[in-house]
């Protein structure tokens, strides 16, 4: 079965999010005075070809150990839809 | 023993450490494309040179840091040859687990490019031995991801390890947060690991290796490393 995963990655508590703080400078900037804090994450989705459900939510998790995460500073999770 | 000079697609500093290796340091030098699985013969130092290796997709590093060539690199420094991470070639070694740490955005939110003076605080490594501890010397940096992160408790026992082997500085000599121009944290610009054998660090001494560049301060690291080889 062929699943569509999305891994949501977000920095670590207490990692510097530079692209946050810019955002939330500009929208303070435009008028959106109540906001408080920005954090900017990446959203990466993933076909995968797996024998069930489980199956693949292991492959993505395994691709998040390998490459697409860097646990060092960041902070992700899995969700899985079918095709 | 030579040097090799890793190339990845994106890689941008890779001439310029060919040319400091081979034609001011006179260190017989080759260039390896990143899909090679092997280290030419009587490679005793690999350079992983700036620039933008995979147009620094994904995170700063991380998918030269599964590049094939890397296994050879993790082999070459698990027997005590050199490794040298010069900026990108530093996010590298940071993503392949080869040094501790991550390279993060400048706090400034933009890229830098700029003379920068460093502080060299730890003057026994093969990178670093002619130089004095203490001295200041001046390296340009140009990155965008530069800010040295680790947490805290980490950072500590990084630290009393010894591990720093250059923190930014001014002019004078006094070196720490203070003078980080991307925010590093502790002024940290360059770090070994535990075995002294592999180093990375932001700035460029390639870039100041000759007068006609207006500084040559980086033949300090050369002629370490040259006189390295040389005894092997």
């Amino acid at each position: 079965m062929r699943f569509r995963a999305h891994v949501l990655v977000s920095l670590k508590e207490g990692v510097l999010d530079t692209q946050g703080k810019a955002v939330l400078v500009s929208l303070r900037n435009m008028g959106h005075s109540n906001v408080s804090d920005v954090r900017v994450g990446k959203s990466i989705e993933v076909t995968v070809e797996g024998a069930s459900k489980e199956d693949a939510v292991r492959q993505v998790e395994a691709m998040c150990d390998d490459l697409l995460v860097n646990p060092l500073i960041e902070s992700r999770s899995v969700t899985l839809g079918e095709f | 023993m030579k040097a090799a000079v890793v190339v990845f697609p994106g890689s941008n500093c890779d001439r310029d450490v060919l040319h400091a290796l081979r034609d001011v340091a006179g260190i017989q030098t080759s260039a390896v494309w990143h899909k090679e699985t092997s280290l030419p013969e009587n490679t005793g130092l690999v350079v992983l040179p700036g620039g933008f290796s995979y147009g620094d997709y994904l995170r700063s590093g991380a998918m030269a840091a599964r590049s094939p060539i890397l296994g050879a690199v993790r082999e070459h420094a698990r027997i005590g040859r050199l490794v040298l991470g010069i900026c990108n070639g530093f996010q590298v070694l940071t993503e392949a687990g080869l040094l501790p740490g991550a390279l993060l955005a400048n706090s400034s939110l933009e890229f830098i490019c700029s003379p920068c003076f460093l502080k060299v605080e730890k003057t026994d490594t093969p990178f670093t031995n002619a130089y004095r501890t203490g001295e200041i010397v001046q390296f340009p940096i140009a990155h965008h991801e530069g800010l040295f992160f680790l947490p805290e408790e980490e950072l500590d026992d990084l630290e009393n390890r010894g591990q720093v082997v250059f923190r930014y500085a001014s002019p004078e000599g006094n070196a720490g947060p203070d003078y980080s121009p991307n925010g590093a944290l502790n002024g940290i610009a360059g770090i070994v690991n535990r075995g002294g054998n592999v180093l990375g660090l932001m700035p460029h001494p390639e870039r100041a290796s000759e007068d006609i560049l207006g500084c040559s301060d980086g033949l300090g690291m050369w002629n370490s490393v040259k006189s390295w080889l040389e005894g092997r």
